[in-house]
């Protein structure tokens, strides 16, 4: 162990998020505001989700982290090393084994079970705030549930693309009540965001925390003639052949060679290291690193 | 016949100063009033307190709800409150910009009160917005621009159609032509005379154009310091105005 | 149907030192269903005064104006409102309308007011229109930029739009010819007929005998005090 407090945060910081968090889960999708403190990391690099991730680990817990699926990132390797030196936690990149997940951007392929913690990294917490520029306006319009707004910014993408561009970040409502941004995840996570595992999410610089308890309805906002999809790119993944999956467009050489690929890293390996292949993948040599 | 808004002494203060002070009337459906006086007369103050933008410190603003009959306004529920303002209330302000929003297309702009009140098909959102526009005499080609791209009546126009598209009852109107230039302001005018008749449209009108009134209100109600000195039929009280403030205001109107 | 009784008119100049011109005292007169009765006087007299308080345009000091069941000197403002849209007519002698509507729509508007369908309501003004020799293709434009006896003429098609139980009528046939004079004229002996009460002031002495049966001199109304 080192001389940092147990996970960075001194333990007053820690209850005064915990307390955070348990109000944001009694009210499923509302935005708590904390005391977000300063962090040995820029804003923008995930400093509400580790505030979090530190309030929740336990010296027993199995911590993974990823970055737009993918564990090997700058960000998610940081992010892992530091709380291995500042907790002591054991680490793993694979899913089923973790018990609290730090995620940017995504959610993993393979379903969460109910004694797993999805903590997601949050840049703007409010979705109702690139139509509504006043804090305390949008505040009330949640109070109120005045969320007509929500659905003039589908309006807008309709009218402009013919169809609902939004594609990332794409706006929920939790339990019939509160109107929620889910973070930039893809659309084609939305449907994951009723699962078994508890979902907290962490902004930073807003100073916001929301959670999602479990088994919690969410629904993505829409229109009668124009109904929510979860769309991905039309292709398999070129590693691991996987067609149920997010995935990532990779550009190749200069010609403008391109291979499509599973964005969750974990998943991808283990789809390999079980024999499945893709159209440009290679036969697992036995080592899924 | 139940007055639509039955005002009972309003008063609102500014610390010692005095914002407006007993104002009472009446106003029945299809009744258009015009409120007219100087800058800081307290005009604009009443129309807030009407309007629920501000709180007035004493009074009743009472409207006839459909549901419950006559309400006071100032004691409701916020949520009731706003929920009349998308609804029953429509409120045209001078500048457009403070009307609208600026980075939302016009059918945008105009759909919002149908989706803030449960609208949830875009194609008839869409149908409602198009028709709105001819109505307020916008093609329906420009139903996807934004009114950055439009010109100062045009904006007016969109505002009025934004906030007439829910079928409101009562309409609040700060200087709706304050602003434009007099060719623009008549065509705003007709418009406007054509769509409280049509919809029977109930309007209270803030401004200091005693042509507007003339062409658009059925009666007058004349502030000064905060007080009504002088209430009567439009005509009446221009023609043979009794206080000595409206026999000034009457008669420092420059002639065409 | 119109009952002036004792009905005086005072101007107070608040801006002038207060002033108080006393304009008329004790003005009575009564004007029967079918009847037609002009006001005559000396310019100045107050003629035009007496009409616009019976109008509602100018507030009576004291007195009763009876119209029908309605007290014009004591009435709300919508009261009066409703006496105008239903029951009494005025053709003034000026043309006050919103710039840009069409001549059509200015005088199709007295019955658009009442809840007449748009259809009836322009095929009424066409009539009128054609009646009074505007030319047709000045129908679609606005009234204003119209000559003085045009606007006059558009005037009174408006007027005669509704058939009102009471009319009144200030110089309805100044600055027109001898043809719209008639037809003028002969617009009032029909109000007449279909039993409107009528107060007119004209100038014109032939079409005051021709259509009005009785005379009244405002000069008897002067308050003697006055200076």
């Amino acid at each position: 162990m080192t001389d940092y407090n147990f996970a960075y945060l001194d333990e007053q910081t820690k209850r005064m998020i915990r307390r955070a968090i348990l109000k944001g889960l009694a009210i499923p999708g509302y935005q708590v505001p904390f005391a977000s403190r300063e962090m040995p990391m820029p804003y923008g690099w995930g400093t509400g989700g580790v505030q979090v991730s530190a309030a929740v680990l336990t010296p027993e817990d199995t911590f993974k982290v990823i970055d737009q699926g993918a564990d090997d990132t700058t960000n998610a390797v940081s992010i892992r090393r530091f709380f291995e030196k500042t907790a002591g936690v054991a680490v793993t990149e694979a899913t089923t084994e973790a018990s609290v997940i730090q995620t940017r951007h995504r959610i993993p392929e393979q379903s969460l079970r109910d004694d797993q913690i999805l903590v997601y990294q949050v840049p703007i917490p409010e979705p109702l705030r690139f139509l509504e520029p006043s804090e305390v306006e949008t505040r009330k319009m949640h109070s109120l549930e005045e969320y007509g707004l929500m659905h003039v910014k589908l309006y807008e993408d309709i009218s402009q693309h013919g169809a609902i561009a939004t594609s990332y970040a794409y706006p929920v409502k939790v339990e019939g009540r509160y109107v929620m941004d889910p973070s930039p995840i893809p659309k084609f996570d939305n449907p994951k965001l009723e699962m078994a595992g508890i979902q907290l999410f962490g902004a930073g610089r807003e100073q916001r925390i929301y959670a999602i308890p479990p088994y919690t309805q969410v629904v993505s906002l829409d229109f009668e003639d124009y109904p929510f999809e979860a769309s991905k790119a039309d292709c398999a993944c070129d590693l691991c052949g996987a067609t149920d999956s997010y995935l990532d467009e990779l550009i190749v050489d200069d010609e403008g060679g391109r291979m499509f690929m599973c964005s969750d890293t974990d998943y991808c390996a283990n789809r390999r290291a079980a024999g499945h292949v893709g159209a440009q993948g290679v036969p697992a040599q036995g080592d899924a690193a | 016949m139940t007055p639509l808004l039955q005002v009972t002494d309003i008063a609102k203060f500014y610390g010692h100063r005095i914002g407006c002070k007993d104002v009472s009337f009446d106003l029945y459906p299809g009744e258009v009033m015009g409120i007219v006086g100087e800058s800081g007369s307290g005009k604009s103050t009443l129309l807030n307190c009407l309007a629920g933008h501000l709180t007035p410190d004493q009074g009743q603003v009472n409207f006839d709800t459909r549901t419950d009959g006559l309400r006071d306004t100032v004691t409701m529920s916020e949520p009731e409150r706003r929920m009349l303002s998308r609804t029953d209330w429509a409120f045209v302000h001078q500048h457009a910009r403070d009307g609208l929003r600026m980075n939302v297309s016009a059918g945008g702009n105009v759909g919002e009160r149908l989706m803030a009140v449960g609208a949830r098909h875009y194609g008839d959102i869409r149908d409602s917005a198009t028709d709105w526009l001819g109505r307020v005499e916008i093609s329906a080609d420009r139903v996807d621009d934004r009114p950055t791209a439009f010109s100062g009546g045009m904006q007016q126009r969109l505002q009025i159609a934004r906030n007439l598209v829910t079928g409101p009852r009562l309409v609040f109107m700060d200087e709706p032509t304050g602003g434009l230039d007099v060719s623009v302001q008549a065509r705003l005018l007709d418009l406007l005379r054509g769509l409280v008749r049509e919809m029977n449209l109930s309007a209270i009108i803030v401004t200091h154009d005693l042509a507007v009134v003339r062409l658009l209100a059925d009666r007058l109600m004349v502030m000064k310091d905060g007080h009504v000195v002088e209430t009567g039929l439009t005509d009446q009280v221009l023609d043979d105005p009794q206080h000595g403030y409206t026999q000034l205001l009457v008669s420092s109107v420059l002639q065409v | 149907m119109i009952n002036v009784e004792n009905v005086s008119k005072s101007f107070t100049l608040h801006n002038q030192g207060a002033a108080v011109i006393p304009v008329m005292a004790e003005a009575n007169l009564q004007v029967a269903a079918g009847e037609c009765v002009a006001l005559v006087g000396a310019s100045g007299a107050g003629k035009s005064t007496l009409m616009r308080m019976i109008y509602g345009n100018y507030l009576a000091a004291s007195g009763r104006i009876m119209i029908g069941d309605v007290d014009v000197a004591q009435a709300e403002p919508r009261e009066i409102l409703q006496l105008r849209r239903h029951v009494l007519g005025y053709v003034s002698q000026f043309l006050r309308v919103v710039p840009r509507v069409s001549t059509l729509d200015v005088v199709a508007e007295p019955l658009l007011a009442t809840g007449t369908d748009r259809d009836a309501a322009h095929a009424r003004a066409k009539t009128l229109l054609a009646n009074l020799n505007i030319p047709e293709r000045l129908w679609a434009l606005s009234p204003t930029t119209f000559s003085g006896g045009e606007q006059q003429r558009v005037n009174i098609a408006r007027g005669f739009a509704y058939d009102y139980p009471a009319m009144l009528l200030d110089e309805p046939t100044a600055s027109l010819d001898a043809a719209n004079r008639e037809v003028v004229l002969q617009m009032i002996e029909a109000a007449k007929a279909r039993g409107a009460a009528i107060i007119g002031i004209f100038h014109d002495d032939a079409a005051r005998a021709r259509v009005c049966d009785k005379e009244i001199d405002v000069t008897g109304f002067t308050p003697q005090a006055a200076a």
